[in-house]
């Protein structure tokens, strides 16, 4: 086993509720590595052959948490989470952190395959190399403060009892589903700690959708062993000092939680009112007026990272006393601010937290708030369809829907697809084509950067990246975009410094592996795999790259207002940055990924699965 | 990196409730007096609690007997953990200053002092009292429902 992994993979089955030991090759980890890359190549190898017919929700997907081998040794240990995808019935890698990584990587597992489906609430429990599903009728139905509470009490109560005379025992390491997951919301988050969502793909359901509340993870090994220990003790101390450094005002020190005004005033590309704008320049959502009323802590981070970049935000007066949630940072400020039409952060801050404690996606499940707002603004939705009014700003009716969404009450039920699959069923119900104001892509709503500034996201950034409308890893000339699939698959932070990335990932794992390797080769394969899954999709969406390869259509209306006052993104250079992106990763004119260039690269039952798109 | 072999520990028992824990230096040491092998001993320079891993038995006393219950086994040998300040020249510190939190100094005390501070046996709690205070310094009232 190379170095940096703690050498093997936890399987279990929830059906049968059998639990083994899983490894890969050391080939299959130097070219996928972990995280969003090894998850691309298990998904495909598992299930490529009958991708079509695999209901995302269904018992046959996988659920996995995976880490990377730089995870936890590099500042900023994230675990990524992936499956067939609820959202898109592509692969989507989705991160978040917490202690979680670590401490699975101590008790001995660099990830955790969960497939099948158990009969009643279950979680895992993982302790050093051992694991064992545990009844969690107890926090089914829970928010995350209550599960966390009560998963934390159990677990230490657990390990306690197994060696009393060890000490006080700290939490467990968490990931949980909140009650957005449990009812199978396609926009549920993974979530750990109270606020730490993996929200792009929509896991949260397909963790619910298999009756797994949660895994908690405790391990007392040590982090693996690395390649070159002086060197990485050497690297480890650069990279903490260059994350920590005072004088970086972004994002080492403060994240992007003073982006809420910033990005709307500044490049105009924040949205407002489910996109009808991208521009406000109210004051009142400055950054000071998060930092001076609501954040007590200024500067937070997980375990082994000095960067700092979360708050902790508390409303300590008025009707929402006793809230409190991480930053919010730049996207939950955009969702659940400026383009619910809010303009005050304690609401903003309300609302993040609210959807935290769900299990919601603040960024895709406030996307299909913002989009039922605007039908219920243009008379489409009414009173009679949602049982009370829907206007903007208006704190207690988002509230009111996010949980009738959540529990898929009444028209939450259509609103907990999506919003594209929310969006066809309305414009079938109402005879009226509400597609248009549905602003994802590929059925993955789309994070808080416009296009049509042209001062943020490129063109056809989202367009074409089979992470569809994350906003983290677009696509752009098929080789600097490499990086972030890096990242995704070594599992660490993209706010961590990155100069020396590369020489780090050599001195842990041993491996030569060069960045231009990587962004040539390697991370090439794991987008093919991803979009040939896209593309394949089913078995409810199947998407055209002639049309669903593009923005939503408000991303063509003319911007409104600001100092971008009538520009729109241009469909020209859309075009034609979607023809070079294709001609430089290989896809061809009709996006498919092409088989001379699959069989170059070793994929060829990708391109044999492809066959069946190209006939 | 070994994070649960490490001489401070952080707990977070109540999301954003971060508790650092580790050895306060209580003035009349009762970790020292409950050993049953005088396997724990205090440093002349530093003041802080040394263990001789050699004559520790792993009898777990001195957890209890510490009001905070701060030792630990370690993970490997079964063998008491207590901060032992590295000799002097603690690596917490170093680093903390280099991030520029500051938020670690070092302060060199006389040893007559360090046994007049009764303050510091104040500092010895277990993870679960700090956490109630903190939490309830940062969430008011809320606190109690997450504890």
């Amino acid at each position: 086993m190379p170095r940096g992994y703690a050498g093997k993979f936890l399987e279990v089955d929830l059906s049968s509720e059998k639990i083994k030991d899983a490894t890969f090759d050391d080939e299959t980890l130097k070219n996928y590595i972990g995280g969003r890359g090894l998850a691309a190549k298990i998904l495909w190898d598992r299930l490529g052959e009958k991708w079509e017919t695999v209901d995302p929700l269904g018992p046959e997907n996988l659920f996995l948490a995976l880490t990377g081998p730089l995870t936890a040794i590099y500042p900023g240990a994230r675990v990524c989470v992936s499956g067939k995808s609820p959202q898109c019935n592509g692969i989507i890698g989705s991160t978040g952190s917490s202690e979680f990584p670590s401490e699975l990587k101590c008790a001995g597992y660099d990830g955790v395959i969960v497939t099948g489906k158990a009969e009643s609430p279950v979680y895992i429990l993982v302790t050093d190399d051992k694991a064992e599903v545990r009844d969690a009728k107890n926090v089914w139905g829970k928010e995350a403060l209550e599960t966390i509470r009560i998963l934390n009490k159990e677990v230490r109560g657990i390990l306690q009892e197994k060696a009393p005379n060890v000490g006080k025992w700290k939490e467990p390491g968490l990931i949980y589903c909140g009650p957005a997951g449990e009812n199978r919301v396609r926009t549920a988050a993974v979530m750990q700690k109270v606020s730490h969502a993996a929200g792009y793909g929509g896991y949260g359901a397909v963790m619910g959708s298999k009756n797994l509340k949660a895994i908690a993870v405790k391990g007392r090994k040590p982090l693996p062993d690395v390649a070159s220990p002086g060197a990485v003790k050497i690297l480890w101390r650069e990279v903490d000092r260059r994350c920590s450094r005072r004088d970086r005002t972004w994002p080492s020190a403060w994240g992007t939680g003073y982006g809420g005004y910033e990005v709307g005033a500044r490049s105009s590309s924040e949205p407002v009112r489910n996109w009808q704008e991208e521009w406000h320049g109210e004051n009142s959502f400055g950054g000071p007026k998060f930092d001076f009323r609501y954040w007590v802590k200024r500067y937070w981070s997980d375990f082994n990272c000095s960067a700092s970049c979360m708050k902790l935000a508390v409303i300590k007066t008025g009707p929402y006393k006793g809230t409190f949630t991480d930053d919010p940072d730049y996207e939950m400020q955009a969702y659940l601010g400026p383009n619910l039409g809010i303009f005050d952060p304690g609401k903003c801050i309300y609302l993040s937290a609210l959807m935290d404690y769900l299990g919601f996606s603040g960024i895709n499940g406030a996307n299909t708030l913002a989009f039922a707002t605007e039908l219920y603004q243009r008379g489409i939705l009414t009173t009679d369809d949602l049982g009370f009014e829907l206007n903007w700003g208006d704190v207690e009716a988002f509230e009111a829907l996010a949980r009738k969404i959540v529990r898929r009450e009444g028209i939450g039920d259509i609103l907990a697809e999506g919003t594209y699959r929310a969006a066809l069923k309305i414009s079938e119900m109402k005879g009226v084509d509400v597609t248009k104001y549905a602003v994802h892509v590929k059925g993955v709503e789309i994070g808080a950067h416009g296009t049509r500034s042209g001062e943020d996201m490129r063109p056809a950034e989202y367009a074409c990246s089979p992470q569809c409308g994350d906003h983290t890893s677009g696509v752009y000339d098929a080789y600097e975009d490499m990086g972030m699939v890096f990242l995704d698959s070594a599992v660490v932070c993209s706010f961590v410094d990155g100069e020396l990335l590369w020489d780090f990932y050599r001195a842990v794992t041993g491996w030569d592996t060069t960045e231009e390797q990587w962004n040539r080769v390697l991370g090439h394969r794991i987008i093919h795999i991803q979009r040939a899954a896209l593309l394949l999709g089913g078995p409810d969406i199947v998407w055209d790259p002639a049309i669903h390869d593009d923005n939503p259509p408000r991303y063509y209306e003319p911007l409104p207002s600001g100092p971008y006052k009538d520009k729109t993104t241009d469909k020209k250079a859309v075009e034609e940055m979607k023809k070079q992106y294709y001609e430089a990763i290989g896809w061809d004119e009709r996006g498919i990924p092409k088989s001379e260039v699959l069989k170059k690269l070793g994929l060829g039952d990708v391109d044999r699965a492809l066959d069946r798109l190209r006939n | 990196m070994w994070p649960e072999a490490s001489m401070i520990k952080v707990f977070m028992l109540v999301p954003g409730v971060e508790i650092p824990h580790l050895c306060a230096q209580c003035h009349d040491y009762p970790c020292v007096s409950a050993c049953p092998v005088n396997a724990l001993s205090v440093d002349n320079e530093t003041c802080a609690v040394l263990v001789d891993k050699e004559k520790c038995i792993s009898c777990a006393k001195c957890i209890d007997e510490c009001p905070g219950n701060i030792p630990f086994l370690h993970p490997s040998d079964n063998k008491a953990v207590i901060c032992d300040l590295c000799g002097g020249d603690p690596e917490c510190v170093k680093v903390c200053q280099e991030a520029k939190f500051n938020a670690l100094w070092l302060i060199r005390e006389g040893k007559e002092w360090a046994k007049k501070n009764l303050n510091r046996k104040l500092f010895a709690q277990t993870p679960e009292e700090l956490t109630r205070d903190v939490a309830a310094n940062l969430y008011g009232e809320k606190a109690e429902e997450l504890i």
